[in-house]
């Protein structure tokens, strides 16, 4: 008999906990599983879940980025401003910042430098940047992406379906193509992969500027939703990519992650804060509650790799 | 031990001062002075934790400290109720709520093999929200004498700041000169390697771990005086400082090399760069650029020397 | 030399040589492979040969000598690459692929050539196709992730992998040890294997402590010791017996015995069937690498807490892996000495500096570090005298047993004199030593000596039978006599 192979678990035990708490949001409440409930338990899902896949591409080569938060805000503001009104040179900024990501990258590999620092020092140029561009909360969102937010497809709401868009394309990058392979290869053991002649700096700041387009993309379609910006919109998702990326059964080092794991994780945190609403539970406890998912579920997969060394 | 890092964050820290008094011709200087004793008194709190957590080396980082502010401002606040002669009471409630939180972060850290930064960060979510339903929107102000002793002064010298001095003096002793200190600087070093020299290291973590969220409280606590009331984003900004602190003090960010006078330096260096670029008439968009380009100079440059270590 | 073939070899090494500081890893070593052979290549610890296959595989440089690659001199410019197009692949008893990616994917990373749509699946059809060749019945899926897989298994697809051809030719492959972690029917495949590679006309090099897979699948066997090759000849005219003779030294006389100690009372450490009486120096010898390192750490963690530091530790550790194990850079000569005594100096948790001091001159004189300031940087020692402070951390405390992860590596000859006195003084004064060395000079100056292979205990010899030949020959499977 072969057991599950730890790639498959990484995936089931996320699957499993979004599975169950949208069940009990369910039983909780029956009008959720309309198509309006849907939207509405998951709208704010979409901008996370980007902002989730830019922090599980950090991880999966070893480091941490603590600037998404506040690079997602700096997005919302350029998107909420100069991307509405000058369409040219928003988009001229926002790829600047993805070449300013991928330098990143590089120069934390150049000179071995922890990521944790150097990512917190970008968080304050981001989170300055943006107050210097949108000093009170304001601008408004470009019209497509407006409309690209608010479009209400067949079936299923939009959230939905963007949610599994973003898992699918995520998936094939980093699961399935050549250089998603390469990525995850750096971080499992870059010592054989420069023996092998692959160029570890390039793939290194490629993935960052992955990264970084994912974090453009989760600051457009956030302003999207909001129709306007303020420079700290976004600060909680530092933690909150962090969180979704463990919960999606990622880890640390190692280069293990999963993308959809990933999408999972950050759907799932989204769905704790309406659950506990459901629950007439006061929303304090919002922030309470998905910290305690995060327990169970790495408690959890800690019984089952445990479980798995043993056999 | 070779060089003095820290002298860099102090000439850095006197240039910024001289800089703001001289534009504005001398004037001030005094309350400058008093002003930014008091408020690097709050990150040298926080940053000393976070410098023995960091000395324990790579991946030792705390990031519940914000939420172990709030939960000890409010939590503390709320017992003593305004009320005089539960100062003390107040204290102690503080100083528990840190022991609680740091005991629970190294039990998670163990029990869930997981490491410290998603530890920290999953019990943060949970005494932040601790601290919200405490505190339930309502601001309770803390008893007189507590508020008149958090904004006074003695010979001309903020009282916090004599706080802060204080425990700043006990931490370097912990830190240079107590077995407590050299082993935390073993493990931070090589960690398998204390091991085997017979360094205790569970030990040495939780302590540190206790060490720093205590800090944090008795933070949160001066903090909550001196506002006249506990807020649940009162925190906030110290999760950043507290590691930014460290950083620009000098202490090495891959751990076991620190130094305490560093932190002073580099608290009174944040906060007068704010007050230079407000008197210069910058937003605060310049000033958290700047303060960002500053750590990642910091640390560019100490990479640049000797240290490479695989 | 060896005159069976004419044929150009393929890659050839004439008097190489490479120290390593005051060690000479090669010491003028002679070496050839030629389409169509398999050469076996044996020796002790220390012999070389890992450093050998460096050089061949252009992992290092070698400092003298010439290194020819098709006839040509490419010593300066050898490198992996340079190997790697050559047709030239290794397998390493340690793992060299990605544990976190699939197998497919692992053959993707370490084949560049293997791009462009599908390549997922010829990945996997072709190290399939290779995986049944080689090991059939292998019953490994290529989907499968490195780390879900077995130690066997995974050693199984490194093998595999090592044998496939995507875009060059694949002329030599040097596999060491590749038969440590699968069992014998499977290193059986592989035998059969790698000679009908030979038989098409492509070179093996194989090192392995099994000597009878060595004297069965080999056409020529090399053996090396202290950086030479000593003995080289048809596979067909060596014998176990033979080859192990060949590998020790001959007839050295023992250093004088210490006076046998009288076993009495219970033992001050027992496990997995390793037992130490008080006083007793007794040594772990075997192959590196098969387990000796993992008992002192168990010995060690066992007697040792992790919550609260003794003030009288029943052990002390010396490492010999001194970055890894041992040194902590950033410190000084004397507080890397004084780490595990400083419980003794301290009262109510502040050290006493003076008397932390003193310990320091005190062992600087009495292990003979050479230094003028003990507050010297630990890195500015050489490696011998940093290795002192190492074993003054250990011998100025006062644990009764002292484990030490052959502490000599690296260490110069003078140094090496001055610690063994240091240690039958330490030992007639009643401590006990557990000593894992990799030479043969040091564990023959053990009171009692328990030899390694694959993790466990295999033999055990006291006083008089501790010599070269028993332990080499209870170290390689298949020589017992």
């Amino acid at each position: 008999m072969r057991r599950i192979p730890a790639e498959a678990l990484r995936v089931l035990v996320p699957a499993f906990s979004f599975v169950a708490l949208l069940a009990a949001v369910f039983w909780l409440q029956p009008r959720a599983m309309s198509y309006l409930g849907l939207n509405l338990l998951f709208n704010l899902a979409v901008p996370i879940a980007l902002a989730t896949i830019a922090q599980m591409l950090i991880i999966a080569i070893n480091d941490l980025d603590l600037s998404i938060g506040t690079f997602v805000s700096f997005v919302a503001c350029v998107t909420a401003t100069y991307l509405h009104d000058a369409p040219l040179v928003g988009a001229l900024i926002l790829m600047a910042s993805i070449g300013v990501y991928a330098l990143v990258g590089a120069v934390i590999y150049l000179r071995d430098l922890p990521s944790i620092v150097v990512s917190l020092g970008m968080s304050f140029v981001w989170a300055g940047l943006a107050v210097l561009i949108l000093p009170a909360p304001g601008g408004a969102a470009p019209d497509w992406v407006r409309a690209l937010m608010t479009v209400k497809p067949p079936l299923a709401p939009m959230a939905v379906i963007a949610s599994v868009i973003i898992a699918a394309v995520a998936h094939l990058i980093v699961m399935r193509s050549s250089f998603g392979v390469a990525l995850r290869g750096v971080g499992g053991n870059a010592r054989s992969m420069s023996r092998a002649g692959w160029s570890v700096l390039r793939l290194r700041a490629a993935t960052y500027a992955l990264a970084g387009l994912f974090g453009v993309m989760a600051g457009v379609t956030l302003v999207g939703l909001t129709t306007a910006a303020d420079a700290n919109i976004a600060l909680r998702y530092t933690l909150l990519t962090i969180a979704g990326v463990i919960l999606g059964g990622g880890e640390f080092t190692g280069g293990r992650v999963s993308a959809i794991g990933a999408v999972i994780g950050a759907l799932t945190l989204t769905l704790a804060g309406s659950f506990l609403t459901f629950l007439r539970l006061s929303n304090d406890w919002q922030i309470g509650a998905q910290g305690a998912i995060l327990f169970l579920v790495l408690a959890v997969r800690l019984v089952l790799n445990r479980r798995e060394g043993a056999a | 031990m070779a060089g003095r890092p820290w002298v860099w964050s102090w000439l850095a820290a006197a240039a910024v001062f001289l800089g703001t008094t001289l534009f504005t011709g001398g004037t001030g200087a005094g309350g400058l002075g008093q002003a930014a004793l008091t408020f690097a008194a709050f990150s040298v709190l926080v940053g000393l934790g976070q410098m023995f957590v960091i000395t324990l080396g790579p991946g030792n980082i705390d990031l519940s400290i914000p939420a172990t502010m709030t939960l000890a401002g409010t939590v503390s606040l709320k017992v003593m109720d305004g009320a005089a002669g539960t100062e003390v009471l107040g204290l102690v409630v503080a100083l528990a709520v840190g022991v609680a939180v740091g005991v629970g972060n190294f039990a998670l850290i163990k029990a869930l093999r997981i490491p410290p930064i998603i530890a920290t960060l999953s019990s943060s979510f949970i005494v932040q929200s601790t601290a919200i339903w405490t505190n339930r929107g309502r601001r309770i102000k803390p008893p007189e004498s507590l508020a008149e002793f958090s904004i006074g002064m003695t010979f001309g010298v903020p009282n916090l700041a004599l706080v802060a001095l204080a425990l700043t003096v006990g931490a370097w002793v912990l830190l240079e000169r107590s077995l407590f200190g050299r082993l935390v600087s073993a493990i931070g070093q090589n960690q398998r390697a204390a091991r085997m020299a017979g360094v205790p290291v569970d030990g040495v973590r939780l302590a540190t771990y206790v060490l720093c969220a205590v800090l944090a409280a008795l933070c949160g606590f001066l903090v909550a005086c001196f506002s006249g009331g506990a807020a649940l984003n009162m925190g906030a900004e110290y999760l950043l400082m507290s590691i930014a602190v460290v950083v620009i003090g000098g202490s090495a960010v891959a751990g076991g090399n620190s130094n305490v006078p560093g932190i002073w330096g580099a608290s009174l260096f944040m906060f007068l760069v704010v007050s230079m670029l407000n008197t210069y008439g910058l937003g605060a968009g310049v000033r958290l650029i700047l303060t960002g380009l500053i750590i990642l100079t910091v640390i560019l440059v100490a990479s640049g020397g000797r240290r490479g270590r695989a | 030399m060896f005159h069976g073939d004419d044929a150009v070899p393929l890659i050839e090494v004439r008097g190489a040589e490479k120290s390593f500081g005051a060690v000479r890893a090669l010491d003028g070593a002679d070496f050839a492979i030629r389409p169509g052979e398999c050469v076996g290549l044996v020796g002790h610890n220390g012999a070389g040969k890992s450093t050998l296959v460096s050089v061949l595989n252009g992992g290092l440089r070698a400092d003298a000598g010439e290194v020819l690659v098709g006839g040509v001199d490419r010593r300066e410019a050898h490198s992996v690459a340079e190997a790697r197009g050559f047709g030239m692949r290794c397998v390493f008893q340690e793992l060299s692929l990605c544990p976190n990616l699939t197998v497919a994917e692992n053959v993707r990373i370490l084949h560049g050539g293997l791009g462009g749509w599908g390549w997922r699946v010829r990945a996997a059809r072709l190290v399939t196709a290779m995986l049944d060749a080689i090991f059939p019945g292998h019953g490994i899926d290529a989907g499968a992730g490195l780390g879900s897989l077995s130690i066997s298994e995974r050693q199984m697809v490194e093998i595999a992998i090592a044998f496939l051809e995507v875009d060059a030719p694949v002329r030599a492959v040097i596999l060491d040890e590749p038969t440590s972690s699968i069992d014998a029917s499977r290193a059986a495949d592989l035998l059969g294997h790698i000679r009908r590679f030979v038989a098409k006309g492509g070179a093996v090099v194989f090192i392995s402590h099994i000597l009878s897979e060595v004297l069965s699948v080999t056409d020529r066997i090399v053996v090396m010791k202290d950086g030479r090759v000593v003995a080289e000849r048809a596979s067909a005219a060596f014998d176990a017996r033979g080859l192990v003779q060949a590998m020790g030294s001959v007839a050295q006389e023992r250093a004088a015995a210490r006076d046998a100690r009288a076993v009495t009372g219970p033992p001050v450490l027992e496990r997995g069937g390793l037992r130490v009486w008080p006083g007793e120096i007794v040594g772990l010898a075997g192959l590196a690498g098969h387990g000796q390192t993992e008992m002192l750490r168990a010995l060690y963690l066992a007697a040792s807490s992790n919550w609260r530091q003794a003030r009288d530790p029943m052990v002390a550790f010396v490492a010999g892996d001194r970055q890894v194990d041992g040194v902590f850079p950033l410190w000084s000569i004397l507080w890397n000495a004084s780490l595990s005594v400083l419980p003794d100096k301290t009262w109510w948790g502040l050290i006493d500096r003076s008397a932390e001091a003193a310990f320091g001159e005190d062992w600087r004189a009495r292990i003979g570090i050479r230094t003028p300031d003990m507050g010297a940087p630990i890195l500015s020692l050489s490696g011998g005298n940093q290795q002192k402070a190492l074993f003054a951390r250990a011998l100025g405390g006062r644990a009764p047993v002292v484990l030490m992860d052959d502490p000599m590596r690296g260490v110069d000859i003078g140094t090496k004199q001055e610690v063994y006195g240091r240690l039958r003084a330490e030992a007639d004064g009643g401590r006990t030593f557990l000593w894992y060395s990799t030479e043969m000079d040091e564990v023959r100056l053990c009171d009692r000596v328990y030899v390694f292979r694959d993790g466990v205990i295999v033999a055990e010899f006291a006083s008089e039978a501790v010599t070269e030949e028993n332990i080499l020959a209870a170290s390689f499977q298949g020589a017992a006599a």
